[in-house]
């Protein structure tokens, strides 16, 4: 482990971007460059104090970061086990932690020279982080969302709109987050010369992952000193536990601690319906296999014969096919544990939260908070879980009286 | 020596340009699919290019996006479209067929099984346009070693510094996409095309064969005379689309092939 320094589980990618198996450069030759240009000005960045310089400028008074690390104490009470603390993400600027990355990537992107930036959306929280940041530079903003997301996610698309954004519904496919993904690299691959391609997760062909996890890794930086601050020095916590869709709040989490043997580290995907044959999901690593989509090698929901199958999940942040490809060799090597949970069960975490914390979250973390649910009783009281509370869950309220059967009307 | 090779050297003596035709692999069914196949060599195709659908075309517009979902949508499988190239081969041993496509189908079957497969169904050659040669390992080598021609994509962004990369493991000839965007959208311009292929042409034997934003004989004329050849997909995949008679689909194609042979 970390104790030589050698064996460390936070040396990669290596040369070619590649995370074990996983990860790469599957992308067509007109973009081969520029992903190689990308790569070059990140390295470059990445060791420029200036650079990093503003990003915390901004993080600080932009984004209002640090976000606090909150020891939820009736949620702890009710489970009457582990200790549970959440990390508040869905206190930033825009209501989740995608703002953590944009911001990197958009410093990144004026220093190269582009002035038009595009990005890829599911259920509006990457393009609402990004058309916020894009209309604080003054920079052109298209964001394209699956034109069945446009429909259930109205109020991030005014809110793009409001800020200056372009929102390209995506007919093509079957209309949903990885048709768009789909158009955004067909708009990348068309404008090659001035625009920036602002991923949202650590998905993509290499550097992306690398680097929105690196963007990101401020959120287990944050828990790291603030829970030596409040449990002592050298306290780390027991667990981490995050939700993923991509996987970019679960990378920013557990990076910092790939190295610390005695945290546990456990990913929580969307389990729709149900883990089965019905492919009723979004649980890539526990019901995937590996292919190539979208640049990048990763576990991927697709048929016998290769062909990318729909993911289903209450929650549009989680509606993806894929997963980062960090994730899929974690999984491969045992580093982190994955596991499902189902959309009654992140319901149920959902309400519990609201009634005892007074924190409405997202539908997202609530599967990570399901999970917390399912462990906490049966682990000792000085046993810590952080968990990442990654979005705050105004945007689904419609959603979840929809599932409870309320009238929003009365 | 490919049937590929073949072809180009016998066009090279008959200082004739090539006409190459992409057509979807079970579009809009497979029986239609393959008497359009058959019907290409004599409607003056040199080597047909068989697209094999894929869920998630990134770099193709919308008309071969379309003809990749009415395809699935048939039931077309990577064994279909074996069978497919098997029985066309059937009835012509001389036209070179490429198939074209995306990397996941091919890896989900076994890189090893697939070339297997391929060459075992009289496939020539593949066009995998995920796989830059960053990524030789995965396909372009095991490819070659198997006999089959790896063709390569260059693109307008492929720049000096790069140019030998791309050209370092590809065989058969070399795609020359003319313009930065997806199939079937921006039309090729000669006059831009032309200083490209001297370019591409001043680092390699291999005949260039340009290809995206060509859709009418005149276009097909003007490309193939600053080339060794050009590429028509979505024009040829739009006729498929509209639902054309065999007929009609291939007297198209008739004439994109007299506009390329008159260069």
């Amino acid at each position: 482990m970390a104790e030589d320094g050698i064996n460390s589980f936070m040396t990669g990618p290596d040369e070619q971007g590649r995370f074990g198996l996983f990860g790469g450069r599957f992308v067509s030759e007109t973009l081969m460059p520029l992903i190689l240009d990308l790569e070059e000005r990140y390295e470059f960045a990445k060791t420029d104090p200036t650079f990093w310089a503003e990003m915390d400028w901004l993080w600080k008074h932009y984004v209002g970061r640090p976000s606090p690390l909150y020891f939820a104490e009736r949620m702890t009470e009710h489970l009457g086990g582990a200790k549970v603390y959440m990390k508040r993400d869905e206190l930033n600027h825009t209501g989740a932690h995608k703002i953590n990355n944009v911001l990197g990537q958009i410093i990144l992107a004026r220093r190269m020279g582009k002035t038009r930036i595009i990005a890829e959306t599911g259920a509006g929280q990457h393009g609402v982080a990004t058309a916020t940041v894009c209309a604080k530079f003054g920079l052109q903003c298209v964001v394209y969302m699956g034109a069945h997301d446009v429909e259930r996610q109205a109020p991030n698309v005014f809110r793009m709109k409001l800020l200056g954004a372009e929102v390209i519904p995506v007919t093509s496919g079957r209309g949903t987050l990885k048709d768009a993904m789909n158009d955004a690299l067909r708009d990348w691959v068309t404008n090659v010369r001035d625009t920036f391609y602002c991923i949202g997760t650590v998905a993509g062909p290499h550097p992306y992952p690398a680097m929105v996890r690196d963007f990101q890794s401020i959120i287990g930086k944050e828990v790291r000193w603030q829970m030596a601050e409040q449990e002592g020095e050298g306290r780390l916590p027991d667990t981490v536990i995050a939700a993923i869709g991509g996987g970019s709040n679960a990378m920013g989490l557990f990076y910092p601690f790939l190295d610390d043997p005695s945290v546990n580290i456990i990913g929580v995907e969307a389990g729709g319906k149900g883990v089965d044959d019905r492919m009723e999901h979004c649980a890539s690593l526990t019901g995937g296999r590996p292919g190539v989509l979208h640049g990048n090698r990763t576990y991927l929901l697709q048929d016998p014969d290769g062909q990318i199958l729909e993911g289903f999940s209450i929650s549009a942040g989680l509606d993806y096919p894929g997963i980062g490809p960090e994730h899929a060799w974690l999984h491969d090597i045992g580093r982190a544990k994955y596991v499902s949970i189902t959309d009654a069960e992140a319901l149920e975490a959902f309400q519990l939260c609201c009634k005892l914390e007074g924190i409405i979250p997202a539908l997202e973390p609530s599967h990570a908070l399901a999970h917390v649910m399912k462990i906490a009783p049966d682990l000792p009281r000085d046993h810590i879980i952080v968990m990442n509370m990654c979005g705050r869950g105004d945007k689904d309220i419609f959603t979840v009286a929809k599932h409870l059967g309320q009238d929003m009307k009365v | 020596m490919t049937r590929i090779d073949d072809t180009f050297a016998r066009l090279k003596a008959e200082r004739k340009k090539a006409f190459v035709a992409y057509i979807m692999g079970g579009d809009p069914d497979v029986a239609t699919s393959l008497a359009i196949m058959k019907g290409l060599p004599a409607a003056g195709v040199d080597v047909i290019e068989l697209g094999m659908p894929f869920t998630d075309p990134m770099a193709d517009g919308p008309t071969i996006q379309l003809a990749g979902q009415r395809s699935l949508e048939g039931g077309m499988t990577m064994d279909k479209t074996l069978r497919m190239v098997r029985d066309f081969r059937a009835g012509d041993s001389a036209t070179p067929i490429v198939l074209m496509g995306y990397y996941n189908p091919i890896y989900s079957r076994g890189v090893d099984r697939f070339l297997t497969d391929a060459k075992a169904a009289g496939i020539d050659g593949l066009i995998v346009v995920d796989l830059p040669p960053e990524e030789d390992d995965e396909l372009c080598i095991p490819a070659q070693a198997a006999g089959l021609n790896f063709i390569r994509l260059a693109t307008p962004t492929t720049d000096a510094k790069r140019l030998p990369k791309v050209l370092q493991n590809t065989s058969g000839f070399v795609y020359y996409v003319s313009v930065t965007g997806i199939t079937g959208a921006a039309a090729a311009v000669a006059t831009d095309v032309a200083p490209e292929v001297a370019r591409i042409k001043a680092s390699t034997d291999l005949p260039v064969i340009v290809g995206f934003g060509i859709s009418t004989p005149d276009q097909a004329k003007a490309i193939a005379s600053v080339a060794d050849g050009c590429v028509v997909g979505s024009a040829i995949v739009k006729d498929i689309g509209a639902k054309k008679p065999v007929a009609e689909v291939l007297a198209n194609v008739a004439a994109l092939a007299k506009g390329a042979h008159s260069a």
